[in-house]
């Protein structure tokens, strides 16, 4: 049996009663007081998460920036310094061994932030592709990572409005950390990263200022009502980008691993396509249930803010289209979905900064 | 949305953290505290059709939280004869008011006698605290 591993701030969620979970090697909290009322929090307010298990490689080197240009799908030239980008680290055959954001720190040095899950595998992809003047690093035991996020979090920490996907060197309360305004909620919001030793006092300071302690279980409503992509359940080494949608990300003029492939989906047009649905009869569709016509739900929950389930599933492409109808075998019962546009909830009013 | 933990003694209990209201020959089922407590916020009840036989330990129903789906395992044989529409369309009340407004499905039993199998709330509280 393997330990599992426990984030700098472990103590704490024990200590707020947290229910605490395994998931991707770690011992991680999957909620506090429950996962509706965290949901609603940073929907409404600011919530809080601990993401420290994510894992940080570091990049290094003055061919750091062409190492990852030839590995990652996304056009990295683009990227300024103090700019961040989602990404994708892409295989032969086009698949997505994992999706990520990369920051330029500098010209010669690049962050790269991972799915927990993916770490080894991410580094060791790198590591065996290094060329000379480029150095591979995982850091991801140096920092812990909080995702401050909502609509009132940029007023609780007291942080001026800033671009999506911008980053900077800052400190909250006199605590140095790198804040980038990033997330995984469809919210304005930001992702603090933190020195580990300083994680904990960081955290305190965070809730102090009123954000709410939220879990990974509303941590996979929130993406989901906003269709981000979770790796693993609806994108993996099998799934090719363009299929998944991810085609936005995906620089096709450019060379990378797998972008002569995925010219070549683009261009024969994807077999089936991941798509986004609402359930219109009362049910809550899960992961691994089949679609009528050939297809599966890669990921399904209850929607806190429609109150009915929804998902992510790959269907045919003739399906594919909103407002086709899908059935999906809930347990042997066939129950009514419908395609609708990605993403599934949209706040009403515009704001500004998110990200 | 807490509620305190209770097991009210006028309660039988099955091991799999079902209770029965025990009236003549008729029952009402439902899930106890710690099954709510355990599953987290309920947002979905799958009922069965009225006049649906159960036996005694099958699956008679499903309640789902954000997290988890768990099959409700019937106490008692007995026939459907109401089911909490209530539950169906708010399904948290199970979480409000485990025992009261949070019923499930009422059954005319087929199987009186088994009702003597059943815990009292002393042995289903002592299993509790073994697990």
């Amino acid at each position: 049996m393997q330990t599992l591993l426990r984030t700098p701030l472990y103590d704490r969620h024990v200590a707020l009663g947290a229910r605490m979970v395994p998931f991707a090697g770690w011992e991680m909290p999957v909620q506090y007081e429950g996962v509706i009322p965290e949901h609603r929090a940073v929907r409404s307010d600011c919530g809080v998460f601990d993401v420290s298990h994510m894992g940080e490689l570091e990049v290094e080197g003055p061919q750091a920036g062409a190492l990852l240009q030839s590995l990652l799908s996304n056009d990295l030239d683009r990227l300024e310094d103090g700019r961040a980008q989602y990404t994708l680290l892409t295989n032969e055959s086009g698949g997505i061994v994992d999706d990520l954001i990369v920051y330029r720190l500098t010209p010669f040095r690049y962050l790269l932030i991972v799915n927990a899950a993916n770490r080894e595998t991410d580094f060791d992809w790198l590591k065996e592709r290094e060329i000379r003047g480029s150095d591979v690093r995982d850091v991801s035991d140096d920092y812990g990572l909080l995702a401050v996020q909502g609509p009132h979090s940029l007023e609780r920490l007291t942080l001026p409005d800033a671009p999506a996907f911008s980053f900077a060197e800052g400190e909250i309360d006199g605590i140095s950390c790198m804040i980038n305004r990033t997330g995984y909620t469809g919210e304005t919001g930001v992702e603090l990263m933190v020195s580990a030793e300083d994680a904990g006092e960081l955290w305190d300071r965070v809730l102090d200022r009123g954000a709410k302690p939220a879990g990974l279980g509303a941590r996979d409503t929130l993406r989901l009502e906003v269709c981000y992509p979770l790796h693993g359940n609806d994108i993996g080494p099998e799934t090719d980008a363009i299929s998944a949608g991810l085609g936005w990300v995906c620089a096709l003029d450019t060379r990378f691993t797998g972008a002569e492939e995925l010219r070549r989906i683009k261009a024969d047009g994807p077999s089936r396509r991941l798509v986004a649905f609402v359930m219109e009869e009362r049910a809550i569709p899960r992961q691994g249930m089949t679609v009528e016509g050939g297809g599966e739900v890669t990921s399904g929950t209850h929607s806190p803010m429609l109150d009915r389930g929804i998902g992510l599933a790959y269907v045919p492409a003739a399906l594919s289209d909103p407002g086709h109808e899908l059935t999906i075998d809930v347990r042997g019962r066939p129950r009514r979905a419908r395609v609708v546009p990605k993403p599934i909830y949209k706040r009403e009013e515009t704001p500004s900064g998110s990200g | 949305m807490a509620v305190a933990e209770t097991y009210p003694d006028e309660l039988r209990y099955h091991p799999e953290h079902d209770w029965a209201r025990i009236d003549g020959y008729e029952a009402t089922l439902g899930i106890t505290w710690f099954a709510q407590d355990s599953l987290g916020e309920l947002v979905h009840f799958e009922p069965p059709d009225e006049g649906t036989r159960i036996g005694k330990n099958d699956a008679y129903g499903e309640v789902e939280s954000v997290k988890a789906v768990s099959d409700l395992i019937s106490p008692l044989s007995g026939e459907v004869i109401e089911v909490n529409e209530k539950i169906v369309e708010a399904p948290e009340t199970v979480n409000e008011d485990p025992y009261g407004e949070g019923w499930l499905v009422r059954i005319r039993l087929t199987e009186p006698g088994e009702v003597d199998s059943l815990l009292d709330a002393a042995a289903y509280r002592q299993l509790l605290e073994e697990q």
